[in-house]
Parts: C-alpha cells; structure tokens; sequence
C-alpha cells in the first residue's frame, strides 16, 4: 500500500539527508519542503511537530520528530 | 546464561566502525552498541583531508563507513546507550544499555564526544524549541529572526557566521574577555553589519512560552534581557565517557590510553575523541579504531 509521506527538511542537515537516503533506498516516494527557503512550510511544521528541530517527517498524518529510523519503519510497515 | 562475546565495540563513529570492520575481519565474535551510526562525522560540514577524499562532505562520508560496516553481518545494536561498564570476575566485563545487558572478554570505548551543554534554566525545556547545539542543521530555521551564539571559539564563530546570513540580528555571547576564535573569523564577524558581539557576559537564563523568547544575560556586573528567537549552543564538546567508572581519564573527562589504546584496565582499550590522544580528526580516530582492535586481538590471543 502507498503511503503519503511528507519530509521537512532543511539543505544542510545531516539527519535529513539520511533520512532521504533511507526513503530512497527503500523506495518510498515521498514530497519534501525545504524549510529553510519556504517560511510557510517552515511554520506548520513548527505548528504540526510543536518543535523547531529537523528533520520532521509525516507518514500518514502521523508526525515522527528526527530520523528515529524504528519508528518511520513501523509506520511504513517495514521490517 | 548471557552470552560471551570475544569483544564489544562501543560507539559507531570513525573510530568504532573502523574496529568493527578490523573485527569482522579477524572473524571475532563480537558486537556494536551504538545510539547512532557515523558519530560526529556525521554533523561534519565538509571533509577535504580524508585520504583518497579529495572533498566529501560529513554525511556522505558517514554513509560511506556505514555502507561498509555493513557489508559484513555485524551484530549491531543501534538506538541503545551504554549506561555502565564494570569489569566482572575471570576477565569478563559487564555492558549495560538503557535496554539490556551484555558480556564480552574484551571491549572498546569508542563512544566519541558530544555537544557541552550550559547547564542554565531553559535550556532543557526550550530543546528544539529555539535551543539548539547544531547550526548546519536548524540555522536556516530562523531566517529573519533575532538569535543568540553562545560561545567564543571557532565553533561559535562559524555559527555565527552562517547566522549572519539568515537571521535579522546576531548576538555573539561570550564568557571570555576576548574572542578566542581565529583572527580570520573573527574579523569577518567584526566586519558583519548584524553582528552584536558581548564579551564577558554569562548566560543566566533561558526564557520563553511554547518557545524561546529571550535570554537573560550577565554582564558588567548588571542583568539584561535580550529578545531572541534562537539560541545556539557553541561552547565545545565533552566525552562520552560517563558510563566507565572504574577507568581512568583526565581532566577533561577523556579516557587515558597508552600507545596500543590500553586503559588503566586489562582487556578495556578506547580509540577516537573519546580518549586523550591528541587531535580530534576523522582520521585519526578511525586510524585509532583499528590499532585498539588489534590491540583487543593480541589480548584475547594471549589469555587463551
């Protein structure tokens, strides 16, 4: 089943960069703001996540702070 | 019965991933206990002094350690943090985690170094809420915002200097009389026109609501409040080497090793920026990973 799977992120993070590895290597698709240039996005992640830390990610409404690699792996049921 | 390993590698930085491939290599029974992997390799902006590297940055070269750590079937215990290492009868030492607990014959402290923190009011509560120890990361946050630096040496420097590039305005706090950082950054710092710099002024407090608002601050000899939306934490690093009580460290907190990474107890060697040995580089501590498990190796060799 597809998942919808939204990053927040910013260029330079190293958490965020290996999160997208570990989406990409397990091919999830996934759409991601940049919210160090888009303010907007920066702001309801901020009202989303209730934090200012990156990465944040959503799989399915569920919001996930850091690349805390079990649990994205639960919410994407993989093993 | 638990479970003897010939050895345990604590941490999976440089240091420890460059054991682990050395003992994987050797065919040892042993296994990684990490909370992550790359260490602070990891939070490293760019690496231009990594052999062979002629530019990689931190994270990929991270993910390069990593790919070959697993390219053998190492048993890795991630997300877990060492709480104790006690030396146990017949040369058996004693791990435990925040999860569980284990025993090997011999063992390697590679657990690596972490950001100091304050230690003021706030700055618990405010984490990810404004505080933050890392600016490559959660700077572009806080475009046209006002933040605080705290710190005077070249890691407070370069925060600030990549602050005054995204942020309204850029207080630089500083406990010391004089910046300490080098004259290059320092100058450039000087010469930004966002730039507050205060020297000999203590952070008090951290305030704020849901996030953080201010900062009060001590300073010639009179309490002020700033406004600011950010706080970043630039005051340096201290080890990880809490957990090891039995084992004997300097002043600083690292972990004393001899020449071959041997502590002060038989069987417990330590490699990277954990330990005393001097210069904190990627490469050094991965070049100390794989003398402390040859070292390991010679001992179990030895007791057999």
């Amino acid at each position: 089943m597809a998942h919808t799977v939204l990053v927040y992120s910013t260029a330079t993070c190293p958490y965020c960069i290996r999160l997208k590895q570990f989406l990409a290597e397990n091919n999830i698709a996934y759409e991601n703001f940049d919210v160090g240039a888009d303010r907007a996005k920066a702001d309801e992640m901020v009202k989303k996540s209730g934090q200012l830390g990156v990465p944040v990610i959503e799989i399915d409404g569920r919001i996930i702070v850091g690349f805390d690699r079990p649990k994205i792996q639960q919410a994407l049921g993989l093993s | 019965m638990t479970k003897i390993y010939d050895l345990i590698i604590i941490g999976a930085g440089p240091a420890g991933i460059t054991a682990a491939v050395y003992a994987a290599r050797k065919r040892m029974d042993f296994c990684v206990i990490s909370k992550d992997i790359g260490g602070q390799a990891a939070w490293s902006g760019n690496v231009e002094n990594y052999t062979g590297y002629q530019f990689v940055t931190g994270p990929e070269l991270a993910a390069k350690f990593e790919e070959h750590l697993r390219r053998y079937q190492i048993d890795l215990k991630e997300e877990q943090e060492v709480v104790s290492l006690k030396r146990r009868d017949k040369g058996v030492m004693a791990v435990r985690t925040d999860k569980a607990q284990y025993e090997a014959r011999s063992v390697i402290i590679a657990s690596g170094k972490r950001s100091k923190e304050l230690g003021v009011p706030g700055e618990k509560e405010f984490k990810n809420r404004g505080v933050t120890y890392c600016a490559t990361c959660d700077g572009p946050l806080f475009g046209g915002k006002d933040v605080a630096i705290v710190g005077g040496g070249n890691s407070a420097l370069d925060a600030a200097l990549q602050m005054t590039r995204i942020a309204r305005r850029v207080y630089l706090i500083n406990s010391f009389p004089q910046i300490t950082g080098d004259a290059v950054m320092r100058d450039k710092i000087m010469a930004a026109p966002n730039v507050i710099v205060m020297n000999d002024a203590r952070v008090l407090a951290i305030t704020g609501d849901s996030f953080v608002n201010g900062l009060a601050i001590g300073h010639g000899g009179q309490e002020n409040k700033i406004e600011v939306q950010g706080v970043f934490i630039e005051i340096g690093l201290v080890p990880n080497s809490g957990f090891a009580e039995e084992i004997v460290a300097n002043d600083f907190g690292e972990v004393k090793v001899d020449c071959k990474n041997r502590t002060n107890i038989p069987g417990i060697f330590a490699a990277g920026d954990v330990t005393n040995v001097p210069e904190k580089q990627i490469i050094i501590a991965a070049g100390e990973g794989a003398k402390a498990c040859l070292s390991a190796f010679r001992y179990l060799a030895q007791q057999k």
